[in-house]
């Protein structure tokens, strides 16, 4: 039976839609997860001075890395760069601005975006560098850091299938951030390796319902 | 001066490390950071340990055999695992909960410094060259308890148990049972106590060693290997 999916679109014609300056969430820990065919696109298009928010940037010239080489970022947002030292190198020149946030405050920050929630308090943190000039409180004698959501204008996420809706399931830790940026950016341009007929999913298994999910590219 | 070699460090605290794990109450949940927490499972015999990586894997098995290597199955520190049986996967969000939470009953890391007051630092050397944090801040605040694995000294000697941090701090306060090659310390109540030593030394060689202030248990004991 042919696929009827109306969200599929080339990877080309999905990237054509990120214009300079965007604002971009993408999935990923290390290797696992990452969508490397949209973010291959995404260099290719050239599209300058874009903000990433993304747990690391790949490693020198791998996934992300390859978008900081071409000089295609303005600032990232993420957690942990030292797989790729360009990403220090690059700061220490003043060529991109560099957002650390711990892991978890993070994960859930974008989360938060997604569900309608500005800001939230938590216990990580506090009193280190990453908390200067942020507001606390102490809740329950435990003092608390404000952290505000983080949204964008895209997510571009990797999934394992989706069904012709756009429903989701993912692979082992390559799930990471990715169902989290699907509900966080305006537009959710998704990679997956396969898509399936409507119906052909456990519905109890599925990860990211297809309200999250604007576009589908076929990763392969 | 090595009184430990560097491998038979590593082993006696990963070996050390592991039976406090065996004494804990079961079944228990524990993340391990890069280093010499990964080595801690090879000494576990309880069934009922269950490691969490926070990448989003609860049900961490061993490491996977070459040529068996999945690039989506990976642990925090980016290395090829396999699923343990009853294993389960999650968002970054849900595993940050987990650690966050509460619900994580152990943490096993790797430290820089920690001071007496049970301070850890283990994120940032500030040279320039790093740029990263990753879980460590929500494993030291979220974990119910934060056992710190690190050799004694640092490669030219200097005691890395201080007075006073001098990096960047990772958790304030956050430390419960620092194991190094040469002693076992437990803060309690807001004070570090030795509770174990090494066979190699005497407790003023220890003291020489320590730049931090510490007690003496008064049924101090030898480590053993």
């Amino acid at each position: 039976m042919p696929i009827d999916c109306k969200k599929l679109k080339s990877i080309k014609e999905a990237i054509s839609l990120i214009k300079p300056g965007a604002r971009i969430m993408v999935g990923g820990f290390g290797n696992a997860g990452v969508p490397n065919m949209l973010i291959e696109a995404l260099t290719e298009s050239g599209a300058r001075d874009l903000t990433i928010i993304s747990n690391d940037l790949g490693s020198p010239g791998v996934g992300l890395g390859k978008l900081l080489r071409n000089k295609q970022v303005k600032g990232v947002i993420g957690s942990y760069f030292n797989w790729n030292p360009e990403v220090a190198e690059a700061f220490n020149n003043g060529e991109i601005e560099v957002t650390l946030i711990p892991q978890g405050t993070m994960a859930e920050a974008i989360r938060a975006a997604g569900v309608g929630i500005p800001a939230f308090y938590t216990p990580t943190g506090v009193g280190t560098e990453l908390a200067k000039g942020k507001e606390t409180k102490t809740f329950n004698g435990k003092e608390c850091v404000l952290q505000e959501a983080i949204g964008a204008d895209f997510s571009l996420i990797k999934a394992h299938k989706s069904d012709e809706l756009g429903n989701l399931v993912y692979y082992k830790t390559a799930r990471n951030f990715n169902p989290l940026m699907a509900m966080g950016a305006v537009v959710t341009i998704a990679e997956v390796d396969e898509i399936v007929p409507t119906g052909s999913l456990d519905p109890e298994c599925i990860v990211t319902p297809h309200i999250f999910v604007d576009i589908l590219c076929l990763g392969r | 001066m090595t009184i430990v070699e560097k491998e038979a460090a590593r082993i006696r605290i990963a070996k050390r490390i592991a039976q406090e794990l065996e004494e804990m109450p079961k079944p228990l949940f524990a993340n391990l950071g890069v280093g010499i927490p990964t080595m801690v499972p090879e000494y576990i015999k309880s069934e009922e340990v269950y490691i969490q990586a926070e990448n989003g894997i609860l049900g961490v098995g061993p490491p996977a055999a070459p040529g068996k290597e999945d690039r989506n199955l990976i642990d925090a520190g980016r290395r090829p695992i396999t699923e343990r049986k009853g294993c389960s996967y999650f968002d970054s969000a849900t595993s940050f909960g987990m650690i966050r939470g509460g619900h994580i009953d152990v943490t096993v890391i790797g430290a820089l410094e920690v001071d007496q007051e049970g301070n850890i630092a283990n994120w940032i050397i500030p040279n320039g060259k790093q740029l990263g944090v990753g879980g460590a801040m929500d494993l030291v605040t979220g974990a119910k308890s934060v056992i710190v694995a690190m050799t004694h000294t640092t490669g030219d000697g200097k005691s890395k148990i201080l007075s006073r941090c001098t990096l960047p701090i990772t958790g304030y306060g956050a430390l419960d049972l620092l194991v190094t090659e040469l002693a076992v310390m437990r803060f309690v109540e807001g004070k570090l106590v030795l509770e174990e030593i090494a066979p190699e030394i005497t407790l003023d060689e220890l003291r020489q060693l320590t730049d931090a202030r510490f007690h003496v248990a008064n049924d101090l004991k030898v480590m053993k290997d």
